[in-house]
């Protein structure tokens, strides 16, 4: 089943079309990684896929339903009742965290699901235990964002997104705010919830991970996808912008 | 019996303390609101009445509320309205520098904490209550604090329309005893008042200490 499909979407801040005309379908269990360089649009279209950003024009649906369509040429999108539905699809894991710092790990995790998807305490809580588990932050759970590495926080806000048990999952660059050695950490979560055919788009500088846990990879550029495939075949291409992008950030 | 009269004045300038806070700290996160709203014709007006209430004297400004109507409308002012003027006046003035605090305040806060809170599904009045409301109060108390501390000795000026607050009385009982001591008493009075401030506030910035 497609969980998510974008359909020829466009978008320019102040007269610069940042997406040109981007279509995307991604399936139940994919795992997606968008590599490019700096300025080629990948947060915007995570931004747009999430809705914290509007699109200027094209569709966007989640599980076959309309978040946003095309009527006489203008983007429409559904009323705000049909959206906050469809946001229960998806979770977004943000470069620099976004954790709540006057919440505890324990409270980040449990109060949307409190206080928004209106999930008993006692339950939300056990959800939450549960995944703090799964990433090895069990003795954090009474810990403050601020006490903890960054590495450790990017887990926190992974268990957030999980807590809500999104259909799919976006990782905008979830790594780049890190030192090598925590990287690490956070790429192997990603691996094991691959493993448990997690649906993932992963916008990433990390190649080699890209290359270890995607199905597909997609090569963006100047507002387009200018190349996508299996690992295999992307980082094999003849193409001679995307070679000398890869060669680029693995310094070959 | 000048202890006891002074006792009398230190109670009105607490209750004008009291009922000042009370009304001009909601009223200052309206006119925050007003402040940022996107409306363009609500956000000039809140900017020009926060540019008059801190670019004229606060002493002027209670004149104005306490004459205006007789001298603009006629109406006869009764002695029952003077205590409501100072509120009045101290309420609308003090708005005006708390906006523009809650306003630094809120906009100080990262739009990520915003992003995320959608993301997660919290509506706008959520997001600003659980989670924006909360960061900006520990991030500008500093802020408050100056100004509660300033309100404190601002209080002396309901001496210009003659309302029996604490400095007031002081200046009345020196002159007609030709002494210095109750205007010592006075100082003394306002000093110990911030202390006490400084106390609360110092205890409340604790409380809000457990995270960065
Ligand atoms: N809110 C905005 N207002 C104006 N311009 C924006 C805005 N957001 C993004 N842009 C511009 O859109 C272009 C694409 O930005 P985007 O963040 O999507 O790139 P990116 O591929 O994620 O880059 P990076 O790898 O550096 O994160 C950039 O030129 C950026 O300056
Ligand atoms: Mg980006």
């Amino acid at each position: 089943m497609k969980l998510l499909e974008m359909r020829h979407v466009k978008k320019e801040f102040e007269g610069l079309q940042v997406l040109k005309d981007i279509s995307l379908s991604v399936e139940e269990g994919e795992v997606i990684s968008i590599i490019g360089p700096s300025g080629s649009g990948k947060s915007t279209l995570l931004r747009c896929a999430t809705m914290l950003e509007e699109m200027d024009s094209g569709e966007l649906l989640y599980m076959g339903e309309y978040a946003a369509k095309m009527k006489d040429g203008k983007c429409v999108y559904a009323s705000k009742a049909e959206l906050r539905k469809l946001q229960h699809c998806f979770g977004l894991v943000f470069q620099n965290f976004n954790l709540f710092p006057h919440y505890s790990v324990l409270k980040n995790i449990t109060d949307a699901l409190i206080s928004v998807d209106k999930i008993p305490k006692k339950e939300a809580e056990e959800r939450a235990e549960k995944l703090l588990e799964q990433l090895g932050l069990a003795e954090k759970r009474d810990a403050y964002p601020y006490q903890l590495s960054g590495g450790q926080q990017q887990r926190v806000s992974i268990a957030r997104a999980l807590a809500k048990q999104p259909k799919i999952l976006f990782f905008d660059e979830p790594t780049s705010a890190l030192d090598p050695e925590l990287t690490v950490e956070v790429l192997k979560v990603i691996k094991a919830l691959a493993k448990e055919h997690m649906t993932m788009i992963i916008v990433t500088h990390e190649m080699q991970f890209a290359r270890e846990v995607s199905d597909r990879v997609i090569f963006m550029e100047e507002g387009l996808i200018q190349e996508q495939g299996t690992p295999e075949k992307l980082f094999g291409t003849g193409n001679e912008r995307v070679r000398e992008f890869i060669g680029h950030l693995t310094g070959k | 019996m000048m202890l006891l009269q002074l006792g009398k004045g230190m109670i009105v300038s607490i209750e004008i303390f009291m009922l000042t806070l009370l009304f001009s700290l909601p009223l200052g996160m309206l006119v925050a609101f007003g402040r940022m709203s996107r409306n363009c014709v609500l956000r000039g007006i809140t900017k020009i009445y926060i540019s008059i209430m801190r670019g004229t004297p606060l002493m002027l400004q209670l004149l104005v509320v306490y004459f205006g109507p007789y001298y603009v409308f006629k109406i006869r002012i009764s002695n029952s309205y003077r205590f409501i003027a100072v509120i009045i006046a101290f309420a609308i003035n003090y708005a005006a520098y708390f906006a523009e605090i809650y306003r630094s305040g809120i906009e100080s806060m990262p739009i990520g904490q915003y992003e995320a809170a959608k993301v997660l599904g919290y509506g706008k009045v959520q997001t600003f209550f659980k989670i924006i409301l909360p960061q900006v109060i520990k991030r500008i108390l500093p802020a408050v604090t100056n100004e509660i501390i300033t309100l404190v000795k601002d209080t002396s000026l309901a001496f210009a329309i003659a309302q029996a607050e604490m400095f007031t009385m002081a200046k009345q009982i020196a002159a007609a005893q030709t002494t210095i001591l109750p205007l010592m008493v006075a100082g003394v009075f306002y000093y110990i008042l911030n202390l006490a401030v400084a106390a609360v506030m110092e205890r409340l910035e604790k409380a809000c200490s457990y995270y960065r």
